[in-house]
């Protein structure tokens, strides 16, 4: 794989997991339990696919085949997509969506940080853009990660559940893989190693004060980033491409 | 579950530096960081403002509007009270 095809492939990943997340952040939109928080979630996934957009603009762009955004999010297979195992997850409940979206906003924002700093000007543009919306959802959600962990001893439970549960899939954010490895010699890009370690110690600070105790790092889930995906995205794709597959081109 | 409705809070927004904030709304919140958040997500959306303020609403002290009649019919027959009777200097904006 030369440096062009892994510039690709890196960012088509980025919007993958813009777009997935966002989509599954749509699915709860009207079914939230008040109705600020609605307001947030329904903000914060249009953050998530406006930054897919960009995305995917530019990953059109470099592969100069014509593709554009939409080519990209509704007429790609499943396996074609690149996001990682722990977006896919089903929203679950409050605790569950709120334990997920620490557990990747804490890491994604390590992310973007690093890439506003990589040599791809057009990357780092649009990192440094997404980096503000994400610095403010992960502020949000981890406060209430904080209010559910220390709150109730049912909301405790409840959390502590969520974060047993979704730890398995936070192995592959930071095991880095050919793309990885080329984008990060060839365009400055980020040093997992570095960013784990960083996550890991921001995370302890937040588990700190939720009152919960950090999970052992045991068997992780892997394969997202390759396209061997769980159970679950299969239908999320379903449902997001099933207008452009009924009625191809549609447009209103 | 519990049937405990959150507290109300009014929501105070600067729509930009200079000027003053002004109420935009209420929202539901446990916490005052909660409402904070909640009215940036509620109320500034579309670029409303620079500055946030939210109180709860239980903490405003609010005239009676059985009191209209002590409080400000009295003010109506002053006309001596408002500054008409001076030129504006010019170029002064936000007066």
């Amino acid at each position: 794989m030369n440096k062009d095809q892994a510039l690709l492939a890196y960012v088509a990943r980025l919007g993958d997991n813009a777009l997935i997340l966002g989509q599954r952040m749509v699915e709860v939109v009207a079914a939230y339990p008040e109705l600020e928080e609605e307001l947030a979630n329904a903000n914060f996934a249009l953050d998530y696919i406006g930054q897919a957009r960009m995305f995917y603009t530019y990953a059109g762009e470099l592969e100069g085949k014509g593709r554009g955004e939409d080519d990209f999010a509704f007429l790609r297979e499943e396996n074609e997509f690149q996001n990682y195992l722990l977006i896919e997850q089903p929203n679950g409940h409050f605790g569950d969506s709120i334990t997920k979206l620490v557990l990747f906003d804490a890491f994604y924002l390590l992310l973007l940080e690093a890439l506003t700093n990589c040599s791809d000007q057009r990357v780092a543009e649009i990192a440094a853009r997404a980096e503000k919306e994400i610095r403010y959802h992960l502020r949000h959600n981890t406060q209430w990660l904080v209010r559910l962990g220390d709150g109730t001893e049912e909301s405790h439970a409840r959390v502590r559940a969520s974060v047993d549960n979704l730890w398995q899939y936070t192995g592959e954010l930071f095991v880095a893989d050919a793309i990885d490895q080329i984008f990060a010699d060839a365009f400055a890009g980020p040093d997992l190693d570095a960013i784990h370690a960083a996550w890991r110690s921001q995370l302890k600070s937040i588990f700190d004060a939720a009152n919960l105790a950090m999970p052992a790092d045991d068997w992780m889930a892997s394969g997202g980033k390759q396209g061997r995906h769980t159970e679950h995205l299969g239908y999320l794709i379903a449902e997001m491409q099933y207008l452009q597959r009924a009625y191809p081109g549609a447009s209103w | 579950m519990s049937d405990k409705e959150w507290p109300l809070y009014e929501v105070f927004i600067r729509s930009k530096s200079g000027l003053s904030h002004r109420h935009a709304g209420s929202i539901h919140a446990a916490d005052d960081q909660m409402a904070l958040d909640a009215a940036r997500d509620t109320y500034t959306r579309r670029q409303e403002g620079v500055s946030i303020w939210v109180v709860r609403s239980s903490e405003i002290v609010a005239s009676d509007p059985a009191d209209t009649a002590a409080f400000f019919e009295p003010a109506e027959d002053k006309i001596y009270r408002h500054p008409t009777f001076y030129e504006m200097p010019e170029g002064v904006e936000n007066l």
